[in-house]
């Protein structure tokens, strides 16, 4: 323990714990109830992915690139499609592309909304909690109407989608949203005014705008931090060229402004869905399938619920590509968030956290290289014999 | 007066009646876990039934396992499953935990959740929908009453 101050405890929180529901391990330095320090330690969800892509077909790629993470499982879809689709040479037909779109929001809609019930669970708001999962499962049964499955929707394919839509189930759709909407503005209401809610995020864990810069945060952690950051509209991808939508920026740079962006997109989705289900084009919806790509690279970004994901592939010919790595918004927002934690209470630790919106299934796949210095550097400190390892 | 025998077969009676669960995820895609937290939320709300999620191993009477176990987290997985009190049952959600799934093969992973600790039952599914979770957890009900009472 460097420093020897003897009034500066570790505080172990994870890899299980009830307030993660990953496994994931955060050493806290603190003094008194202050945190000093905030270390993550993230590795255990691991799983080499990268490694089987490799090992992999095109074609089976995208039910691997779906599983990196299972909450956000259509922005992983989109990118790796789109980065075979840009190695390939090949343009999706544009009724597809609107039809990624709306189940690419409808994604969104399910994770803000997880999200969210999670951050009032953990703010002690387990009533919230409860009814916010409660109205989320109007968007499962949509996911489920449109895509065939709930969370894993395998909707997207190599140069279009798996499925159509037909009028009946665009009409069922169209019913469910305005119902979604007066709950959605009810929750906004609540996270806005109660007083509780409020006094537990307002002016807690700061990320000035300068800082989020710095840090390269993406995503809604740089929106409610006044960074005006959307790759949907910088660089459109999908429909998003063509669909009108507001991004949704606050500068109050707090817990709060970031769930309360979170809250607001919501409602821009479920208005984007709107608008691309009434302006869906008509014909095909998938090219002939094409198996093997030319040699090549290519990369492909897109606005994941938690922030900008990357693709990049580099392809030597043949079925299976050379390499594919993947960066993900969380791996961008965690260096910045152990940062918020210094100076707050523990009691605020869960707050911040889950401000972040942590998806460390997306995160582990890409650190082996931090993890295993990290782990080098690390054992020293793993002092905490109840919780050593090996 | 009550006697020892009495005061057991409480506890079982208990145990079978409000069973109460522990979630670990040992490597998922979140998938799986998401659909057990939604099945303990109103639209199917096992809470009904008693069965409840728990924060800490040692109140735990059944450990729920996601995700194909990573060489990191087996070693912790082992050892919450040895901080739960007897008599504990195993239940390994989804394709990953029963078999490693898509991820078998991976240098990261073990390959399903019996490498490391003993399973009492598979519920696979990629991810398995709340309903086949609920199921799972009654097949496991009847397994724990039939171990109980049956001899
Ligand atoms: S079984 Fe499927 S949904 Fe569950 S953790 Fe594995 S990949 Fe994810």
């Amino acid at each position: 323990m460097e420093g020897s101050l003897t009034s500066i405890i570790n505080l172990i929180f994870g890899p299980q714990h009830p307030a993660l529901h990953e496994p994931e391990l955060f050493r806290f330095k603190v003094e008194g109830e202050i945190v000093v320090k905030a270390e993550p330690r993230i590795g255990y969800v691991h799983r080499g992915i990268e490694k089987l892509f490799e090992k992999n077909t095109y074609i089976k790629g995208i039910y691997l690139s779906e599983r990196i993470c299972g909450i956000c499982n259509v922005a992983h879809t989109v990118c790796y499609c789109q980065v075979v689709e840009n190695v390939m040479n090949i343009e999706p037909p544009p009724r597809a592309k609107y039809l990624r779109a709306v189940v690419h929001e409808l994604n969104r809609i399910h994770s803000h909304l997880l999200l969210l019930g999670v951050a009032a669970e953990e703010l002690g708001f387990d009533t919230l909690f409860m009814l916010i999962w409660r109205d989320r499962e109007l968007v499962m049964d949509l996911i489920e109407l449109i895509t065939g499955n709930r969370v894993m929707s395998a909707f997207n394919t190599i140069g279009g989608v798996r499925r159509d839509v037909n009028a009946e189930t665009i009409e069922k759709v169209l019913k469910v949203l305005p119902k979604l909407e007066e709950r959605v503005k009810y929750y906004r209401k609540v996270f806005e005014e109660d007083p509780t809610i409020r006094k537990r995020t307002v002016d807690v864990g700061i990320l000035p705008r300068r800082d989020a810069i710095r840090y390269c945060v993406v995503g809604p952690m740089a929106r409610g931090s006044a960074v005006d950051v959307d790759i949907r509209r910088d660089i459109p991808y999908a429909a998003y060229d063509e669909i009108p939508f507001n991004v949704i920026v606050r500068d109050e740079c707090d817990v709060w402004a970031r769930l309360m962006v979170r809250v607001d997109e919501v409602l821009e989705s479920i208005n984007i869905v709107r608008y691309a289900l009434e302006h869906l084009p008509s014909g095909q919806i998938r090219l002939p399938l094409k198996r093997s790509a030319p040699p090549g690279e290519a990369i492909s970004r897109v606005e994941a619920p938690r922030g900008e994901l990357l693709y990049h592939l580099v392809s030597k010919g043949g079925i299976t590509p050379y390499r594919l790595k993947v960066r993900t918004p969380t791996l961008a927002n965690l260096l910045a968030a152990s940062k918020l934690f210094e100076g707050h209470t523990i009691a605020d630790i869960p707050a911040i956290l889950v401000s972040i919106d942590p998806c460390f299934a997306c995160t582990d796949r890409v650190t082996l290289v931090d993890v295993k210095s990290g782990k080098s550097t690390k054992v020293s400190l793993r002092e905490l014999a109840r919780r050593g390892r090996e | 007066m009550i006697d020892v025998y009495t005061l057991k077969r409480l506890a079982l009676w208990g145990r079978l009646r409000s069973p109460w669960i522990l979630h670990f995820n040992s490597g998922s895609c979140n998938a799986c876990d998401i659909e057990l937290l939604a099945a303990i939320t109103p639209r199917f709300d096992v809470e009904r039934f008693g069965i409840k999620v728990v924060p800490s191993p040692r109140h735990a009477d059944i450990l729920v396992v996601t995700g194909p176990v990573t060489r990191q987290a087996a070693p912790r997985l082992k050892r919450i499953y040895e901080q739960m009190p007897n008599p504990k049952y195993v239940m390994a959600l989804g394709t990953c935990a029963c078999s490693g799934g898509i991820f078998r093969g991976s240098y990261a992973v073990m390959g399903g959740v019996d490498k490391v600790i003993p399973v009492d039952i598979y519920v696979p599914g990629c991810p398995p929908r709340p309903e086949a979770i609920i199921d799972g957890i009654v097949k496991l009900l009847k397994k724990m009453e039939a171990e109980t009472y049956g001899k």
